[in-house]
């Protein structure tokens, strides 16, 4: 078995190469060959979403996804939402409703809510609540979160 | 500036992902440290084997063989060991034994496990019924860590007078903090001819608690020690006293190895191994007489302490003072005690002994109503503490104090009356309805004298650039701290917002303001800056280099030229109110200099064929002074409920052999979006005399109600259809209250 092997994919736009462990976790990917540290790490087992991120579109927990499974895929961090300076409207929205408070849920949280936006652009409270609902918040309660994301729908779908 | 909702200051860079927390913390070389801990409750540590398949020859170990300075962590009393030393009792499981780094954590993981320790086992104390039998002695002749005694007038012929006596028993259990950043650390120990030079950056809400607890470790002075706080991913308490432990850890692996060392805890691990909500047994008797006033009352508070003392006195304290809630009552006792138990310490979570206490009367005052025949709205209003009135501990109501009127905020806010009434008629449907509330206060900043000998200092600092800014050791996680200083230091100094940086908390530029808890930075370290920005601008005025009113680019200007002539810096201290008086033996006087009053109500759906409870509205009235930042203060009371709610429902540490058994978040069960109502949120101001501009305590206030609210709320639901239901312990799971409603159907 080779030591490492060589990963290719499409990182927020930008294609990037990495050597990885054959058996590493995207998540440690990320964070470690990518240096994207804005992806976290709560539980290790996909209960808290915290190191959500879009891939190929979708959201996956990256602590549980073989980073191999990456190979020629488009990855979105949190990293990606903001373009050329300025906060994606569902960014703003975090920041205008402090729904961000110790912050370690929101990179996760941000990808969940951009991910629902776009494939129901003016979602209902429940169907607010059910898209987020893989993504644990300790600090909000999640009102301001919910708050957030209802308003970045209101002008339409998110970036 | 004070009342308004400003921006959080690092709100972008958390939005970004750009917020450096300390695993982000780029260390070159660094390896990753792991802890082998204890598999047992209770024994002699006779021998440490290493097995085969690891490279021990690159592996760092330490173990209490090679602690320099002294192996016991400073705390309230020094007793706990940083790690068990050879023919050393282990006292609890998960009690760290020996550390271990390489540079690949794989390798460091492996050789964890290969790791056997000979353990002589001993007979465990494992629950507070066996700590209080003496089943074992396991802390001093009597397992106690800590008793107090409070007493006001003498209960013992009071109980003549009472014409009904109500006497129940309540029970909470352990909660886990889940701050969503497991615990983080990440050492540097360099070596120089004088000695050892240690820093730490970690997650923590106490820097100069680390501090502290490093120099001793290490047997360094002050100045040979650094800690930093950096981005905190969540604390409520969890990051109070641990940290002291693991960044000595993590200090001493980097001290053996000369390499910088991460220790970071995955969910497992701080889930086993941290601290928790102390569980607690409280026995309450009250008397009433033929009015349904409150006569007499005694309360036996008891928490299980763990296997060291850690916070367990001040917790205890903060119980204790609480126990008799919000109401007036002549003659009394409380006895509270906090026993030895060989389970891995509790500590500081939110509420700090208050949220067990209150949980009971508030419970106890529902059961009182329904024995009087009165309801429960009624029996607490002729009980209420009001102006004038005494507390338990003798302390007088100085304030204008109208608890009658926020809780008709509160029942007036859910619908309290109209939805009794119509839930009463709706019989027939699995699904019963039910609305309960609770009544209660937090007390504001340390308990007794806790302030008057922290002795906190602050500052402010005239930077290059003619901006400002704060200098203080409290720690921001996520309660909005940079946000909330920066606006009491902006309003000092009549400077706009964005003048107003806080400077990152690091031990070598900032003083001790300490520690980041007990609902005291905004009112204790607020003031301290208040006076501190003050200071400053004095001083400008006095050297003749600012006149007022001023516009920000004077200020900046005076700032700019007094630099010409040295350091810009003004600090305050915290001076006590002379007229507050405090007993710390009898447990008399002056517990708090203010405190945050609050009615919480809440509607349940008890679904009588699944036994879960839904939580279908909740309402938060609160006086808490006046409020800094108002969508911030109502984040921290959403965010409290939502952890009160989780405790008072579906939070259940299992605990088998004294160790956590269910430690994943799989099984550890905490709100999602989908368990909580909205949380309404009422803030009714009255400025206290403590705080900046009239500013109380908000951070753990909220964390007291939920529970009895929500129980109150089962029990009106099911009133009538299950007998005589015994709803007094926390968390109610659908196990439990199929248990009790069973036990009621067979009374």
């Amino acid at each position: 078995m080779p030591d490492s092997i060589s990963l290719t994919l499409k990182v927020n736009g930008l294609e990037r190469t990495v050597e990885a462990h054959p058996f590493a976790r995207l998540l440690d990917v990320i964070r470690e060959q990518l240096g994207l540290t804005g992806t976290k790490e709560g539980c290790g087992e996909g209960e808290c979403g915290a190191c959500t991120v879009l891939l190929d579109g979708r959201v996956v927990n990256s602590c549980l996804v073989p980073a191999a499974q990456a190979q020629g895929a488009e990855l979105v961090t949190v990293e990606g939402l903001e373009q050329d300076g300025e906060l994606s409207k569902v960014q703003s929205a975090f920041l205008n409703h402090n729904a961000a408070q110790c912050g370690f849920c929101t990179p996760g949280m941000l990808l969940a809510a951009t991910d629902l936006l776009g494939r129901c652009p003016s979602p209902r409270d429940g169907e607010v609540r059910a898209g987020l609902a893989g993504n644990l918040c300790r600090c909000t309660g999640y009102v301001k979160i919910i708050d957030a994301v209802r308003e970045a729908a209101e002008g339409g779908a998110a970036r | 500036m004070i009342g308004a909702s400003s921006i959080r200051k690092e709100g972008r860079a958390k939005v970004t992902g750009a917020a450096c927390y300390t695993d982000d913390k780029f260390a070159p070389g660094a390896l990753h440290g792991v802890t082998v801990r204890s598999s047992v409750p209770r024994g002699i540590l006779r021998g440490i084997s290493f097995g085969p398949g690891v490279p021990w020859d690159e592996v760092t170990v330490v173990t209490a063989a090679d602690i320099p300075g002294i192996n016991l962590v400073a705390s309230v009393v020094d007793d706990q060991p940083f790690l068990v030393a050879l023919g050393g009792e282990i006292a609890h499981a998960e009690q760290p034994v020996l550390l271990l780094a390489h540079q690949d954590r794989e390798t460091a993981e492996r050789a964890r496990r290969a790791v056997r320790l000979e353990v002589e086992e001993l007979p465990a104390v494992l629950d507070i019924q066996s700590s209080l039998d003496l089943a074992q002695v396991i802390h001093g002749a009597d397992n106690l860590l800590k008793e107090i005694v409070i007493e006001k007038g003498d209960p013992g012929p009071a109980w003549a007078r009472a014409a009904t006596i109500v006497e129940a028993e309540y029970r909470t259990g352990a909660q886990e903090q889940m701050y969503l950043e497991p615990n983080a650390m990440l050492a540097e120990v360099e070596r120089d001819a004088d000695g050892v030079r240690i820093s730490v950056w970690g997650s923590l809400q106490c820097p100069y608690y680390v501090h502290g607890a490093l120099k001793q470790l290490f047997g360094q002075p002050d100045d040979r020690v650094r800690v930093v706080a950096m981005e905190v991913g969540g604390g409520f308490g969890g990051k109070e006293d641990y940290p002291s432990l693991n960044a000595g850890h993590a200090a001493l692996l980097s001290w053996k190895s000369g390499k910088p060392v991460k220790l970071i805890y995955d969910r497992e691990e701080d889930l086993a191994a941290t601290t928790k909500r102390h569980p607690s047994r409280t026995r309450i008797r009250t008397g009433f007489d033929a009015g349904g006033l409150l006569v007499a009352a005694e309360v036996d508070f008891v928490l299980d302490g763990g296997a060291f003392t850690t916070l367990s006195p001040v917790v205890l304290g903060r119980g204790a003072v609480h126990a008799l809630g919000v109401y007036r009552c002549p003659d009394l006792r409380i006895h509270a005690r906090a026993v030895a138990t060989n389970t891995p310490p509790p500590g500081a979570f939110r509420g700090f002994g208050a949220p067990q206490s209150l949980f009971a009367i508030e419970r106890h005052m529902d059961l009182c109503a329904e024995r009087l025949g009165l309801d429960p709205v009624e029996l607490r209003r002729r009980n209420f503490l009001a102006t004038g009135d005494t507390m338990a501990t003798g302390q007088l109501v100085r304030e204008r104090l109208d608890l009658g009127g926020i809780m008709d905020r509160a029942l007036a806010e859910i619908g309290y009356f109209g939805k009794r009434r119509a839930f009463a008629l709706a019989t027939g449907d699995p699904v019963k309805r039910g609305v309960g509330f609770s009544v209660f206060m937090h007390g504001c900043g340390f308990t007794g004298s806790g302030e008057a000998h922290m002795a906190s200092v602050a500052g402010v600092e005239g930077l290059e650039d003619g901006s400002v800014s704060v200098l203080a050791a409290s720690t921001e996680m996520g309660q909005g701290k940079n946000t909330v200083f920066a606006q009491i230091v902006a309003e000092a100094l009549s400077l706009p917002l964005e003048l107003v940086e806080v400077a990152q908390t690091d031990t070598a530029r900032v003083p001790n303001s300490g520690p980041t808890v007990a609902s005291r930075s905004t009112m204790m370290v607020g003031r301290i800056l208040q006076d501190a920005a003050c200071g400053l601008k004095l001083s400008l005025v006095q050297q003749g280099l600012l006149r007022e009113p001023y516009t920000p680019g004077e200020f900046r200007a005076a700032v700019k030229a007094a630099r010409a002539l040295g350091p810009v810096k003004s600090y305050g201290q915290f001076r006590a109110n002379p007229t507050t008086v405090w007993d710390d033996v009898r447990y008399r006087g002056d517990a708090y200099p203010d405190y945050s009053w609050a009615c919480y109500a809440t509607e349940v759906a008890v679904d009588t064929l699944t036994y879960e409870v839904a939580v279908t509205d909740f309402v938060a009235v609160q006086e808490v002074g006046r409020v800094v930042n108002p969508v911030m203060a109502a984040g921290q009371i959403e965010g409290g409920v939502a952890q009160g709610i989780g405790w008072g429902l579906w939070e259940e540490v299992v605990m088998q052999r004294g160790r956590m058994a269910n430690n994943q978040m799989t099984n550890y069960i905490i709100p999602t979006t989908e368990d909580l109502p909205p949380i309404r949120t009422v803030f009714l101001e009255q400025p206290g005399p403590g705080g900046p501009g009239g500013a109380k305590g908000i951070g753990e206030l909220p964390m007291d109600g939920p529970a009895p609210a929500l129980l109150n709320a089962v029990q009106a639901a099911l009133r009538g259809t299950m007998g005589t239901l015994r709803l007094d312990e926390v968390p109610l799971t659908p196990d439990r209250l199929l248990d009790r409603c069973e036990e009621a159907a067979h009374a």
